[in-house]
This record gives C-alpha cells, sequence and structure tokens, in this order.
C-alpha cells in the first residue's frame, strides 16, 4: 500500500488552504490523498438544574437527557464533517488527484491521528484550527501535541493557498536538521524548486563548512541552492530573510530538544510557527 | 501534557464546575452528619472525612465527575467496631482499609468487576437505598417519633421534591434544611437538633496519628473491617464510576481508582475522618448540575469544610427531621427504579439474582455479602443455561454394526451428566463412532465423562473412534484423560 497525503480540515478558515496544499503534495509526490475530519466528542453541556434533588427514577431520566443532547450534537456535528468532507473530496478530484478517500472519525483529535499515522506520508494542517482561528500570532491548540506525537512530515498551512515556487531551508548543523536536509533532497516534493539553505548565527569557518558540506548533499539531488548565514535571533532573521525573498515555504526540523530545556528556554519551534508568514513544512 | 491534562481534566468546564459544586458542598453537609450518626461518632468525623476524601480523590481519582466522601455503605460496616473499641480503632481500620485499597489497585483486582453482572450491581444500588432508608427509622420511632417530628419531616420531604417545580436555582435540600431550622428555632420545637448528636468540627483538621497499640492484637481487631470496608468501599466507587462513565460518555481507568480511594482514606484517616468512598446520589447530583470534571470534587470538599467550620453553631441547630427528609430522598434517588419497572421484562434468572442480593444486605447489614452471594448465583446460573447448550444426535449405519453420535454444544461440569446419558449402552454394535467436532470439552468433569462412555463402551465390546476432538479439547485430553492408557479402566471405574 502506498502512503497517502493525510489533509486534515475542519470548519476553520484553513480547510480550504489545507486542501490545496494537499493536491499540490499530492500531485508532487503522485500518491493518494485522504480528507480527514475529526469529530472531537467532548460533550458540552449546558444545565441550569441546581434543584440538587433526585427522586425515583433521576438516574434514568438523567442519563436519556444526556444522551438526547449528545446525539441532538453529534448528529449536526456528522452532518457537517459529512459536507465538507464532500465538498473537499470534489474539490481535489477536479484538480486532478488520482484518488481521493475522505474519513470521518469521532475521537480526539491528536490520538485520531496517530492511528491513521501508519498510512501517511505527509500529513497537512491548519496552522490554528477551528477554536483558535482568530488567535493571531499563536498557534493551533492540538499543533504542537500532533507534532510532538506524530513522527511525519507535517505541513503547516497559512489561511490562503500560494503554490511554492521557492523554498528555504532553516539549518543549524543539528543532527535533526542534517536529516531534514536529507529527505527533503531524496524527496520529490520539492524537486525543481530552488532551495535557499540558511543558517541563523555568526558567520565562523565552522558554519561555512557545515554549510558547504549541506549545500552539496542538494546540489548533488539536482537543486540550485543559494545559501545564507544570517547573523541574530533565529525567529527573527529567518522570517526577515523569507520575507525578502518571497519564499513560499520554509522546511524546517521540530522539537530537537527535551521538554524540560523547552520549559526553561522556551522551544525555537513554537516560535518558529507562531511567527511563520508562510507555510511551513516541518520534518522530523 | 501538562497544560492540556490541566485543561481538560480541570479546567474545560468551570463555570458548570463552580455550580455543581455548590449544590453538591451543600448536600454533602446533611449526608456526612447522617452517616456519622449511623456509624455512631461525632459529626466532625463524618464531615473532616467528607472533606478528605472528596479533595483527595479529586487529584488521586481516575473518573472526574464522580464524588466521593463519607458514605452509607461504610458507616454500616463500622457499628460494631465503634461501639466495641471505640474512635481510636475506627481511624486505624481507614487507614488500614485504604491500603488494602491500593493493594488492590496495584494487583489490577479493579479488573475482577467483569463478573460483577448488572443484575448484582442493581442489588447492590437498591440494598443501599434500602439500607440508608433503614438507618432513618431510629429517627422517627420510640421517643423521638412524636407528631412534631413526622411533620417537620413530611414538610421537609414536600419542600425537596416541590421546590424544583419553583425555581431550580437553589438545591431544595437547602431550602428544606434552611426551612425546617427557622421553624424549629422560632417556635422553639423540642425536637433533636444536630447539635445532640456530638460534636461539630470547630476547627480545620489537624494531622493525627490513631492512638492504638501498634501490635498484632490491633491488626486482629481491625483487619476483618479493614477488608468489609475495602471490598465495599472498592465495589460502589466501581459502580459509580461506571455509571458516571455512562453520563459522560467517556471511559475511566478502575484500577486507578481503586488506589486513588485507597490514598483518599488514608489521608481522611491521618486528620480523623472515617473511611468513605464514591457516592451514587452525589454523584448523580454532580452530573445533574454540571459537574464535569476533577475542580467540581475539589471544590465541593473545600466548600464543604469551610461552610462547616464557619458556620458551625448554626449548623447544630438543624432539626434531625431535616436530615431524615434529605437522607430520605437520597436513598429514594439511589434506588434504581427500572429494576423493579423491569422485574417483568427480565428473564427470571437475572431477577432472583438481584432480590437474592438485596435480601441477603438487608439481613446481614453488609454489602460485600450481598454482593459475593449475588455473584456466585449468576455464576451457576450461567453455568446451567451454557449447559444446556448442548445437543448429541445419532445416526445408525445401513447394515446396522455402527453407530455415529455427532455431538454439538458445551461439556463441562454442568453439562457432563447429561452428555453420559445421551449413549445408548444397551444397544449392541460392533463400532460406535462419537463425532466431537463441534463439541467443547471445557474441565476435567467433561474429560472424565468422555473417559466413562469410551471405557463403557469398550467393556460391551464395542470398538470407539473419536473424531474431530478440536484443538481445545485435544489438549485437554492429552493432559487429563486416561481412555488410550491401559491401567485406565481399573482406575476409572473403581475396579
Amino acid at each position: 500500500m502506498s502512503r497517502k497525503v493525510l489533509a486534515c480540515i475542519d470548519a476553520s478558515p484553513y480547510a480550504q488552504a489545507v486542501c490545496d496544499y494537499a493536491v499540490w503534495a499530492a500531485k508532487k509526490l503522485n500518491v493518494a490523498m485522504s480528507v480527514i475530519h475529526v469529530l472531537d466528542n467532548s460533550h458540552k453541556t449546558v444545565h441550569t438544574d441546581f434543584s440538587g434533588s433526585i427522586g425515583l427514577g433521576s438516574q434514568e431520566a438523567l442519563l436519556a437527557q444526556l444522551a438526547e443532547l449528545d446525539a441532538q450534537h453529534a448528529k449536526l456535528a456528522l452532518q457537517r464533517g459529512r459536507i465538507m468532507l464532500d465538498a473537499a473530496k470534489a474539490g481535489a478530484e477536479a484538480a486532478g488527484v488520482s484518488s481521493v478517500d475522505e474519513r470521518l472519525r469521532h475521537g480526539e483529535l491528536v490520538e485520531t491521528l496517530a492511528e491513521l499515522a501508519d498510512e501517511a506520508r505527509l500529513l497537512v494542517l491548519g496552522k490554528r484550527g477551528f477554536s483558535s482561528a482568530d488567535a493571531h500570532g499563536h498557534i493551533g491548540l492540538h499543533v504542537e501535541r500532533v507534532i510532538r506525537t506524530l513522527h511525519k512530515p507535517i505541513l503547516l498551512t497559512q489561511q490562503s493557498y500560494t503554490e511554492p515556487k521557492s523554498i528555504m531551508l532553516a539549518y543549524d548543523g543539528s543532527a535533526t536538521a542534517l536529516k531534514g536536509l536529507e529527505m527533503l533532497a531524496a524527496s520529490p516534493l520539492a524537486k525543481g524548486l530552488p532551495v535557499h539553505l540558511v543558517m541563523a548565527g555568526a558567520t565562523t569557518d565552522a558554519t561555512e563548512a557545515q554549510m558547504a558540506s549541506a549545500a552539496a548533499i542538494l546540489r548533488n539531488a539536482g537543486f540550485t541552492t543559494t545559501v545564507a548565514i544570517v547573523g541574530g535571533e533565529p525567529e527573527a532573521v529567518l522570517h526577515q530573510y523569507q520575507q525578502q525573498q518571497h519564499i513560499d515555504l520554509l522546511v524546517m526540523g521540530a522539537y530537537g530538544h527535551s521538554r524540560i530545556r523547552q520549559f526553561i528556554v522556551g522551544s525555537t519551534t513554537t516560535a518558529m510557527i507562531s511567527q511563520a508568514k508562510c507555510s511551513l513544512l516541518i520534518l522530523r | 501534557m501538562l497544560l492540556t491534562y490541566l485543561k481538560r481534566q480541570w479546567l474545560s468546564n468551570l463555570r458548570g464546575d463552580i455550580l455543581s459544586a455548590i449544590v453538591v458542598a451543600l448536600a454533602l453537609i446533611p449526608e456526612a452528619i447522617a452517616f456519622s450518626i449511623i456509624a455512631g461518632v461525632d459529626p466532625k468525623v463524618g464531615l473532616y472525612a467528607s472533606f478528605a476524601i472528596c479533595v483527595i480523590i479529586a487529584f488521586a481519582g481516575a473518573r472526574p465527575g464522580m464524588i466521593s466522601a463519607a458514605t452509607g455503605a461504610m458507616a454500616l460496616l463500622m457499628i460494631t467496631l465503634v461501639k466495641q473499641h471505640g474512635l481510636e480503632y475506627l481511624l486505624a481500620a481507614t487507614l488500614l482499609t485504604g491500603v488494602i485499597q491500593i493493594i488492590f489497585g496495584l494487583s489490577k483486582l479493579g479488573d475482577l468487576m467483569r463478573f460483577v453482572s448488572r443484575s448484582v450491581v442493581t442489588g447492590f444500588v437498591n440494598a443501599l437505598a434500602i439500607l440508608i432508608f433503614m438507618a432513618q427509622l431510629p429517627e422517627l420511632s420510640g421517643t423521638y417519633g412524636t407528631a412534631t417530628v413526622y411533620g417537620m419531616t413530611a414538610l421537609g420531604l414536600a419542600i425537596i421534591y416541590l421546590f424544583p417545580y419553583v425555581t431550580k436555582k437553589i438545591p431544595s435540600p437547602l431550602v428544606c434544611i434552611v426551612v425546617l431550622t427557622a421553624i424549629a428555632v422560632y417556635f422553639g420545637l423540642d425536637i433533636r437538633t444536630v447539635a445532640d448528636m456530638g460534636e461539630l468540627p470547630d476547627s480545620l483538621p489537624v494531622f493525627l496519628w490513631p492512638d492504638v497499640p501498634l501490635n498484632f492484637e490491633t491488626l486482629q481487631i481491625i483487619f476483618p473491617y479493614a477488608l468489609a470496608l475495602a471490598v465495599v468501599g472498592i465495589l460502589e466507587s466501581l459502580m459509580t464510576a461506571t455509571i458516571v462513565d455512562d453520563f459522560t460518555d467517556t471511559s475511566s481507568d478502575k484500577n486507578r481508582e481503586c488506589v486513588g480511594q485507597g490514598i483518599a482514606n488514608i489521608g481522611s484517616g491521618l486528620i480523623g475522618g472515617m473511611a468513605g468512598c464514591a457516592m451514587i446520589g452525589q454523584s448523580v447530583i454532580n452530573v445533574k448540575s454540571g459537574g464535569r470534571t476533577r475542580l467540581s470534587a475539589l471544590l465541593a470538599g473545600s466548600l464543604l469544610l469551610l461552610m462547616v467550620v464557619f458556620l458551625d453553631e448554626w449548623v447544630g441547630m438543624i432539626p434531625m427531621a431535616a436530615l431524615v427528609a434529605v437522607m430520605i430522598m437520597v436513598s429514594i434517588g439511589t434506588f434504581s427504579w427500572s429494576s423493579v419497572k423491569d422485574l417483568g421484562k427480565n428473564p427470571k434468572s437475572s431477577s432472583v439474582v438481584m432480590i437474592a442480593t438485596v435480601i441477603v444486605v438487608v439481613f446481614s447489614h453488609n454489602l460485600a455479602y450481598g454482593v459475593l452471594v449475588g455473584v456466585l448465583l449468576s455464576a451457576l446460573f450461567f453455568a446451567n443455561k451454557v449447559g444446556r447448550i448442548l445437543y448429541i444426535g445419532s445416526s445408525l449405519s445401513k447394515d446396522g454394526h455402527e453407530r455415529t453420535y455427532n455431538v454439538v454444544g458445551q461439556v463441562f461440569f454442568s453439562s457432563s451428566e447429561q452428555f453420559v446419558s445421551a449413549f445408548n449402552f444397551k444397544e449392541a454394535v460392533e463400532k460406535v463412532t462419537i463425532d466431537l467436532s463441534k463439541a467443547h470439552f471445557w474441565d476435567i468433569t467433561a474429560i472424565s465423562s468422555l473417559d466413562k462412555v469410551v471405557l463403557k463402551f469398550r467393556r460391551e465390546g464395542t470398538d470407539v473412534q473419536l473424531l474431530g476432538l478440536n484443538d481445545a479439547s485435544a489438549t485437554l485430553v492429552d493432559k487429563f484423560a486416561v481412555h488410550n492408557r491401559p491401567e485406565a479402566i481399573e482406575k476409572l471405574m473403581g475396579h
């Protein structure tokens, strides 16, 4: 079974962009695409009965009442999910993806995605979801957990789709970054696109040597490669570079450090994601 | 991860949890007092216990939305211990109960709950309701049972059940208590109040090691009580957890709940509280009032203590009649009404199990015995039912020299006799084929019956061929059977 591009959509404004990016990726990789919508059944109940009295049969009555409420919510969510998936599938097929299927699942988002991870080649996800669509400068509720849990390449999209014309690879010389670089070099996803290999930090002999060997890998794989070392705080200078060069897709490794370190110094990955002005491809 | 945990299990339902915590705390006070009185200790013992258990279980428990505190089921088991040995031994027993429950949880005994059938659970719940109701009767009989007390109790019940028609914004048991207390104080009624029942808490609880000699004799005294308390506590907690699971359409780890209950009981024992467990009635009230996460239990416990400590003089004035009314409500609410409605619909065997559980509990005042009887009865009924799934047919060959028996179904202790009697040993044939490909041999009783059949046929001079012993049965035959060994005849037939 060849693995697929999984597009995770919800009712947020990101859904369309997610589908478009997934179509782009599926065509580039020449694989099937799967549109996923997860119905998170954490039931929200509204109750105004504080009478605190229980009589004969109140346990049965309460269960029936709660089940009835949930049933109504769930039916609606189910219908809405089906409509969204149908639309996404029709769109993807019209755009020329050979095989598209839809998945409507109940459960917690991250757990459900983890179950489906085996069939995934690439996961496409909005940077923010329905629950935090308007919280600019933040990353979605589930995004960090998805990235940490799933050891799969993840494409985080902005709200609107721009076909990637050039790629920027954030490189820090670490093992994680080198692995990401090799994955990118081997993948058909970025074939034919110019790559900017960028490092944040001081220009020294050591960093220059690292960059040269990294660039060699890319050039051997047939990429037009531009190398740059820019001084300053990684998040700031990398985003600055991206905007100056009008780069459409930023590729980076993720969460290379332990949670404890992250707790103390903060995570570069989270900061990068929240400040990014373009879509991100995260390699783990 | 920590943040998601906090969000989901504590803060996902702030408004609902805060409001329900207030309702639950108010409902817990009369119950805690009433259960202390059942156990024969000062109200403060039950109140401290309810505080400790409710708060600790919010952190240690596995079932968000479930309320645990001092309970009637547990109080009923302590009566004799308190009477004969006093409070200190109860506190020691409470600590031991916690330790036993933690051991139960760690050794995954919570999984054994699958042997407790629906009928036993219903029987347990109904018996509990009846016991809580019966525990109120002393307040309504003898010298206390005056017309005033009856009138006050009836008024209390009327308020509890009718006030919700006026508004559902205020807990009606609270209205009942306030109104009845006001009436009693205003008219200066000569009826028993909570203050007459013993000491109320006037301070926050302090750490306290039970004042008992640490020796084998103490252990001998408290162990039987602690064991019964641990078992009943876990049974009621796991049953309640299942009920809350159903309400919220989520699942919970039953073994972790056992450990949590154990930790809560140890905590309770260390601040001078009695043992407790999850409460069906309060958990229903909590969910009904909108409580869903651990926060509601934490707040309910804390509020309970604050209210009692700062309002102790007022709490002392509450007439017992008001408490009796609240407890009657709890017992009615705990009773599973559908189990009575469905008595005719359900299979007779499950009704028998349910009623037997209730009867044993009501007479022994020990819920553990009731559950034991219920589980045994369900197992017997089940064995009987499955034993009937056995069919043995046969056909004679054309020349009349051979007969083939077809065995279909389950052969084990309950059906082995039926199995043996299905073969015709009087018929003189040269060869018998027994086709077992659709049969299951479950235990050594089944195997020895097969041996018996084979040997009997052999002794009549008939050749026996066994066909298609399926794999499961084959392993059993290899292990236990004797018919393919020469010395077998003597051994099995006793010659």
